[in-house]
């Protein structure tokens, strides 16, 4: 017995639109399918976390509770931006690792098809006409798009120029050129939301949203749920061979916040955080960046990709921009990241996406990937950012059994 | 000028506008907003610093689709103001790729807002172009 902590279950819903379910369906559908992935039901369950973001105060674990099974057990209902799913599976890992409980149930779901632009927004006008300081700033009106850009594919856009500012090497095409990887990976992925490969011409004559950020570049709004059963070693090892030859061992759980850094509030820093997380991860799992089979990272904005891949030290330090164009991050590279499309195909309903880039990690180490496997993979990473800002990293192997 | 009022509280008016930020006595963070405590040091004694008006751009966007109400094109940017890093737009310049460039010299400027039922006129700031 040890103290390892595993994935005996998982699943996520296709990504798309349901005009015909609410969150609580889709959250039911996916918490279930989940279980039996894992073959267990709720009664064995110790502890609940879930997460919808666009509802976080409606309390969405007893709502699945209701519907799948309300056994008393302790619910956290958590909301952590876009780590949200990140965040409740964190959750379902401490309460398990502390001893408390031997399996616990993490769920992440959200309804976003048609949901626009996200971050957006001037305050309403008030009736009379006169300028009164308010909040903060001291502001007499909206400061968006006076003072810079509160939306998010502008706020990303700024940190994709700001690494090429100090890095050099950036451009609009070579950012949508990571956008077309994804696209193009995403048709081999049934559950993502967009599987249609699209050129690096269509995407660069797509709408531009906040440049060089054009339509298909960014994330792509959608309904979708995520879940995963978490068992302790000494639980997993009561159960059957099959069992434990599926189960996936969570070899590195982090959660970070942003440290505080010149000009982080200016223009949130998704780097400095990022990279703290992953160097506990690197050290609690005890492999490094070339040991990674493939990598699942938060590519919210194709600008958002490259600088990941410097943060997750996948490259050398400011070498993000060599590094993807060798061809390292496709499919058939050394360091295939996001094979099931990433956030700017498969989609990004918030609190799913930080279960959903752990089952696709775990589909591929269970050799269940099908048409998109990578052959052989037996460690992965998963990475999510939720501004404001959160990172969860997960580094995730297959059981060697 | 006795009827104008700043758009937001850290823009001085007069005849020569500038930022200006509250800075940790302890640490020398710099913050433009209200504090309640310091976010690297958490001490709570701060004194207000003169921002420089000239910068350079170090992170940019072009926003051609945003909320209802703003109006796009704008160039939304980060300006290194010796050593304090800005938000703001880069005004009195063509909003597109062409014309703005990664580590481009500017230098803050104030426009005219608009002026509500008092008869007062807000004014807001920006980067012009060197």
């Amino acid at each position: 017995m040890s103290d390892d902590i595993w994935i005996l279950g998982i699943h996520m819903t296709k990504f798309g639109k349901y005009p015909d379910k609410d969150t609580v369906d889709l959250a039911s559908q996916a918490a279930l399918a989940a279980l039996a992935d894992g073959g267990v039901t709720m009664k064995d369950m110790g502890v609940l976390a879930a997460g919808c973001l666009m509802a976080s105060n409606a309390g969405i674990g007893q709502q699945l509770q209701k519907q799948i099974g309300q056994t008393g057990i302790p619910v956290y209902n958590v909301a952590n931006a876009c780590a949200t799913g990140a965040t409740a599976l964190r959750t379902t890992i401490m309460a398990v690792k502390s001893g408390e409980v031997d399996m616990g149930l993490a769920v992440g779901v959200e309804k976003l098809a048609g949901a626009g632009l996200l971050g957006a927004g001037g305050r309403p006008k008030s009736d009379k006409n006169e300028w009164n300081p308010s909040g903060r700033y001291g502001a007499v009106t909206s400061t968006d798009g006076r003072v810079g850009t509160d939306s998010m594919p502008g706020v990303f856009a700024q940190v994709g120029m700001e690494y090429g500012h100090k890095y050099g090497g950036t451009s609009f095409e070579l950012f949508a050129k990571i956008s077309e990887k994804n696209h193009a990976h995403s048709t081999l992925n049934p559950l993502a939301a967009y599987t249609k490969r699209m050129t690096l011409d269509e995407i660069m004559n797509d709408i531009m949203i906040a440049y060089p950020n054009t339509r298909p570049m960014c994330s792509a709004n959608c309904d979708g749920a995520a879940a995963a059963v978490v068992v302790s070693d000494a639980k997993l090892k009561t159960l059957s061979l099959e069992q434990q030859r599926r189960a996936i061992k969570v070899s590195a759980s982090v959660l970070t916040s942003d440290p505080y850094e010149e000009g982080c509030q200016v223009l949130p820093n998704v780097n400095t955080l990022t990279r703290n997380a992953v160097k506990i991860a690197y050290e609690q799992a005890g492999v490094s960046p070339g040991d990674l089979d493939l990598v699942e990272l938060h590519d919210c904005f194709a600008t958002a990709e490259l600088v990941h891949y410097d943060n997750l030290m996948l490259c050398e330090e400011g070498g993000a921009v060599d590094f993807f164009e060798s061809g390292a991050t496709w499919r058939t590279g050394s360091t295939p990241v996001n094979v099931s499309g990433g956030l700017e195909s498969k989609g990004h309903p918030i609190a799913a996406t930080g279960i959903a880039n752990i089952w696709e990690v775990c589909h591929h180490l269970r050799g269940e990937a099908g048409d998109r496997q990578i052959q052989g993979a037996k460690v992965g990473l998963a990475h999510v950012i939720g501004l404001g800002s959160a990172c969860g990293v997960h580094i995730l192997e297959r059981s060697g059994l | 000028m006795a009827n104008q009022i700043p758009l937001v509280d850290y823009l001085v008016l007069g005849d020569a506008p500038h930022l200006t930020a509250n800075e940790c006595t302890a640490c020398g963070a710099r913050f433009f907003d209200r504090r309640n405590a310091c976010a690297s040091c958490s001490g709570t004694e701060f004194h207000t610093v003169d921002i420089e008006t000239g910068g350079e751009v170090k992170a940019f966007t072009i926003v051609t689709f945003a909320a209802p109400g703003v109006p796009v094109p704008f160039v939304s940017a980060i300006v290194d103001c010796g050593g304090t890093s800005v938000r703001g737009n880069v005004i009195d310049i063509d909003p597109t790729p062409e014309h703005v460039a990664l580590g481009m010299k500017v230098h803050l400027a104030t426009y005219t807002i608009g002026t509500d039922d008092n008869g007062t006129e807000a004014i807001g700031f920006g980067f012009a172009p060197n």
